[in-house]
């Protein structure tokens, strides 16, 4: 297995210490692995994020390859076990906690209570109100949320829009995957990449 | 009037439940904000809008 300290001079070759620490320190949940959820926790295992809380009760299938992080040999597999396979292959000293649960309005301050920043990425429009929802009731978070990726309209239609102080909401805000547009790995993975890109400035701040 | 995602409305009266069936939303796919306030989704229908209020509704859609 790769050295941690090998890993770490590719690191300090691009960032400063400081940079380095603040990003190790770093506690973030991220709430759905489909494919705003997979996407971000990948970009953020690359980034150098210490601590990943990630949740999903799904299992991975055929029709999440067009725009997931998951690939053949993760088929039937949960999503919360195949992206821990994926991150150890990209930084196998992260500290990644997963959990295989549904979340709802009695877990979501058990669950993230005790974390700064989470990302809400699931996909069905009443699971995304009620995850934002409550973790904007329920707990102290910062919430970095998805809304609005399906398609192939112009990518840069997609952008992080700041509600207020605790809640970034990212995406066109529009395209529904509902009306007869089906999600494309390109704006989805945009999107991902809007999310973690607040993350990643959140904790850097 | 209220001002309701940046536009004045004359909703004072109403209440947020019934504002947002009324405007075409779908209650259980969005996040009210009063007077930055998040309301809880029991609060929507509790929660009468009065003259002077910011209202944020924050509509979602599907995909992830």
């Amino acid at each position: 297995m790769i050295a941690k300290e090998e890993l770490d001079r590719a690191f300090d070759a691009r960032f400063s210490p400081e940079i380095k620490e603040k990003l190790q320190a770093a506690r973030v949940a991220v709430a759905g692995l489909g494919g705003l959820g997979s996407n971000i926790a990948v970009m953020l295992a690359r980034s150098g994020v210490g601590h990943l809380f990630l949740v999903d009760f799904d299992k991975v299938d055929t029709t999440n390859l067009n725009r997931q992080a998951y690939t053949i040999p993760h088929l039937g597999m949960d999503k919360t076990d195949a992206i821990k396979m994926i991150l150890a292959d990209i930084n196998p000293y992260l500290d990644i906690k997963t959990e295989c649960v549904e979340v709802t309005p009695g877990n979501v301050s058990r669950l993230f209570g005790e974390y700064g920043i989470v990302c809400e990425a699931f996909d069905r429009p009443d699971r995304k109100a009620m995850l934002v929802r409550e973790l904007l009731t329920q707990t102290e978070a910062v919430v970095v949320s998805g809304n609005g990726m399906a398609g192939y309209g112009d990518a840069d239609e997609i952008r992080t829009n700041r509600v207020n102080g605790r809640l970034f909401v990212c995406g066109d805000l529009t395209t529904d995957v509902g009306s007869g547009t089906g999600l494309m790995a390109p704006r989805v993975a945009v999107c991902a990449g809007h999310q973690a890109n607040k993350v990643i400035q959140l904790i850097l701040k | 009037m209220v001002t309701i995602n940046g536009e004045s409305v004359n909703a004072a009266g109403k209440t947020v439940a019934q504002y947002i069936a009324e405007a075409g939303y779908n209650a259980e796919r969005v996040v009210v904000e009063r007077n930055l306030v998040i309301l809880k989704k029991e609060e929507l229908g509790e929660t009468v809008l009065e003259d002077g209020d910011s209202v944020e509704i924050l509509n979602f859609v599907g995909g992830g």
